[in-house]
């Protein structure tokens, strides 16, 4: 309890506005590359058409929840298929544990939508109000004289073109595009379209444009994860302090030959979008976005020292680095056995994705004996078993299929509702088929408890064909 | 990668507390945080004003909104039966022998009916249909009172030897052992011609005497070659089913005090949809002719 004798701190505090300077340089160019890519790819992808005949859609990617049915290009998942949508899940998840173990934060720095949007935003404002000092300028000015009122709504009706063209776009991943945006504009869409464009609407103006940072240090449960896959390493964003310190302004003072090389020009801490000081160490707010890199090399250049006082650096190089040794190369940290076995994992998980989708077959079919009861005794003391089979036609046209049976040569099959052994199965439909088999009285399968056998069914079209296995229970039961 | 004592330098405060090393800052919370929790407080009250919230002894404040969870589902059911409206007056109004043929009466008449079974049937009948002794076994093709469609919407509506229906289907088996209209000798002859309709197992000494006597007292209802009467319920004795059970010990009982099987009138209960889901989805259990 050494700081007892300290002044009681405010427990509750207001937020410091972040005013982040513009800069240049690699990292923000490649920000702006993914930026736009993102955001491109966002806003775009409904607008792709894909031919997939007469009676399905033909946007590329649709999740039809109507119809339970999601519209991948090529692929179309069913309802049952939803292990692919597990499966890539645990793929992200995957690739998230390898990007952090081998570049810390980066997802939060470069792809997280907080991260982006609030990027975009903040350019915006920067188009608007002018950069950091104008703007501390216009926060500082507390009279709304015309100038910023003007500057303000222009800011935040873009902001709102920005956030409705975004929860705009959310909504064209759930019906056709064309048909919705007409629908929508003539107020004659579902009211489920409106709130949720409302609802996405707002939040991304409030998170974009006011809650920005706090949303990744107070709402974000991913920065406290991801201290678990972080070890020493991970390459993140850090200051050579043992090459920094101590800092001084004064370049022409007496003892200035002293100095490192940190001229605490603040230009790190005026770009930080989350408003940290990174020469006091990595901390929980830092979402490695690197522009403070950005700045530092810029200003190491002016002043004709070697970049890199801010630098993507990897704990374990700390010693070597303060005994005057260079640092392991960037790819030592990158390929160790960790992230070849994250890398492992992620590619074995898609492997099996991509192969499961090609094994899928065209037709499919269950089989769900009825046990309730276990088997019927006709009037003629035949046997009769009930199976609930279940029939999917994944084609764009109604189909017949047979079904037929393998096994004792005595069973016969009897379908509900028609005399045929022949059943359309509607298009993109799963049909419930109740089928029949029958034993005479006598035979072994009638007499046994468990015959087995095999259902068959047969795409007449195409000759496509399935089977299942199944029992069939005689009156030992 | 930075050294901890270089934070002595900031302005922070810290909680004091220190775990091999490591000291945790006492930082502020956001303001904002501070309001939305007065804001919930607020809200709260508001909610238990507008809502049923505070318990009395008997029961709890009514709120202001007039809300209750029972109002909530009367009005669900009512929004449920008015959509379900003209279907069931389109089932109410078919054509009985057509609404297989209609792909969304039936789709519809077979889910209901589903339903229904499950909800009136199934006490008697079992959850699979399958009956149980003395109750009949709707899937199979052997019916008392016939399979067609129309025979078993009329047992629904009527019902099975009932009081409460003039027109409920009724048919009595004499009970001739005990009110003493065949011996002893009889029943044993009779019962074992019985079982030798069906091809089962007997003592063949007998089957001649007990064929005399089938003829003079059970062929009336049961016919002369046993296979029964759907007019009067009268069971076909040469199948494979029994409804009571097919061995020497239960045809003997059945003989001796008869049975007298009841099946309730369903129109006093069910709607005129509701008799005609069921009777569909009886029908399509498998045995429906």
């Amino acid at each position: 309890m050494s700081n007892a004798e300290q002044p009681t701190p405010q427990l509750y505090a207001s937020r410091e506005p972040i005013f982040p300077r513009r800069v240049s340089g690699k990292f923000r160019s490649l920000k702006w590359v993914i930026m736009i890519i993102t955001l491109g790819i966002y806003y775009v992808t409904p607008w792709i058409r894909w031919d997939r005949g007469p009676e399905l859609p033909d946007q590329a990617v649709l999740i039809d929840l109507a119809n339970r049915r999601f519209f991948f290009f090529w692929i179309e998942i069913w309802p049952h298929e939803f292990y692919f949508v597990a499966g890539l899940l645990i793929m992200a998840g995957l690739g998230l544990f390898l990007f952090t173990s081998a570049l810390g934060r980066v997802w939060c720095g470069y792809a997280c939508p907080q991260t982006v949007w609030t990027d975009l935003f903040i350019l915006v404002e920067r188009w608007v109000e002018g950069d950091r000092n104008a703007r501390l300028r216009l926060h500082r000015q507390k009279k709304w004289d015309f100038a910023k009122f003007r500057l303000r709504m222009t800011k935040w009706v873009l902001w709102l073109l920005i956030a409705l063209a975004t929860g705009g776009a959310w909504v064209f991943y759930f019906a056709d595009a064309p048909t919705l945006l007409w629908n929508l504009v003539t107020g004659a869409a579902h009211p489920v379209a409106y709130t949720t464009m409302l609802v996405l609407t707002a939040t991304t103006f409030f998170f974009g444009g006011f809650a920005r940072e706090q949303i990744c240090i107070y709402a974000c449960p991913w920065p406290r994860i991801q201290a678990a896959m972080m070890d020493e390493d991970t390459l993140t964003v850090g200051y050579r302090e043992w090459r920094g310190e101590p800092r001084g302004k004064h370049r022409k003072a007496e003892g200035a030959e002293q100095l490192g090389d940190c001229i605490d020009c603040m230009a790190c801490v005026n770009v930080c979008p989350m408003g940290i000081d990174i020469r006091n160490g990595q901390q929980l707010e830092c979402i490695t976005c690197a522009l403070c890199i950005d700045a530092c090399d810029d200003m190491m250049a002016k002043i004709g020292k070697p970049r890199g006082l801010i630098d993507y650096l990897a704990l374990s190089d700390e010693t070597r680095e303060r005994g005057g040794q260079p640092p392991r190369s960037v790819w030592t940290h990158i390929f160790r056995l960790r992230t070849i076995m994250y890398t492992t994992l992620w590619s074995l998980v898609g492997v099996g994705l991509v192969f499961a989708l090609f094994i899928r077959p065209d037709i499919e079919m269950t089989v769900a004996p009825v046990r309730n009861p276990t088997f019927v005794t006709l009037s003629d003391g035949s046997i009769r078993n009930t199976y609930d089979v279940r029939l999917l036609n994944k084609h764009g046209e109604s189909r017949p299929f047979r079904i037929t049976l393998k096994g004792d040569p005595t069973l016969r099959v009897q379908l509900e509702g028609t005399p045929y052994e022949t059943v359309d199965v509607p298009a993109n439909e799963m049909l419930l088929q109740r089928v029949y088999v029958v034993a005479p009285k006598g035979s072994a399968p009638a007499n046994d408890e468990r015959t087995e056998f095999r259902f068959w069914v047969e795409d007449l079209t195409n000759g496509d064909r399935a089977s299942h296995d199944t029992v069939f229970n005689g009156r030992a039961n | 990668m930075a050294d901890n004592k270089k934070n002595d330098d900031l302005d922070y405060e810290t909680t004091g507390h220190s775990w091999d090393g490591i000291q945790e800052y006492n930082k502020p919370l956001p303001k904002w945080w501070l309001w939305t929790f007065y804001i919930c407080i607020v809200w709260g009250i508001g909610y238990t004003i507008a809502y049923p919230a505070w318990p009395g002894i008997k029961d709890s404040t009514a709120g202001l909104l007039g809300f209750s969870t029972r109002g909530d589902v009367a009005a669900e059911i009512a929004a449920q039966e008015a959509k379900l409206g003209p279907i069931n007056e389109k089932l109410a109004a078919a054509e009985l022998t057509e609404i297989a043929a209609d792909a969304d009466l039936q789709g519809y008449a077979l889910n209901a009916g589903a339903a229904v079974f499950r909800t009136w049937c199934a006490q008697c009948h079992g959850s699979g249909a399958a009956g149980a002794k003395g109750y009949p076994n709707l899937l199979d093709d052997d019916w008392l009172w016939g399979g067609s469609i129309e025979d078993i919407h009329t047992t629904i509506t009527h019902g099975i030897r009932n009081a409460d229906d003039d027109e409920a289907r009724f048919s009595q088996m004499p009970a001739f052992g005990k009110d003493e209209l065949l011996d002893a000798g009889q029943i044993d002859a009779v019962v074992n011609y019985v079982m030798s309709l069906s091809g089962d197992p007997v003592d063949a000494a007998k089957v001649a005497d007990g064929q005399v006597v089938y003829a003079d007292n059970c062929a009336a209802c049961h016919a002369e070659d046993g296979t029964g009467d759907i007019f009067q319920g009268a069971p076909n004795l040469t199948d494979a089913i029994w409804l009571y059970g097919g061995d020497y010990d239960t045809l003997h009982e059945t003989v001796t005090n008869a049975r007298f099987g009841v099946m309730p009138n369903w129109n006093s209960r069910l709607s005129e949809a509701e008799i005609r889901a069921v009777a569909s989805y009886v029908h399509s259990l498998g045995g429906g002719e």
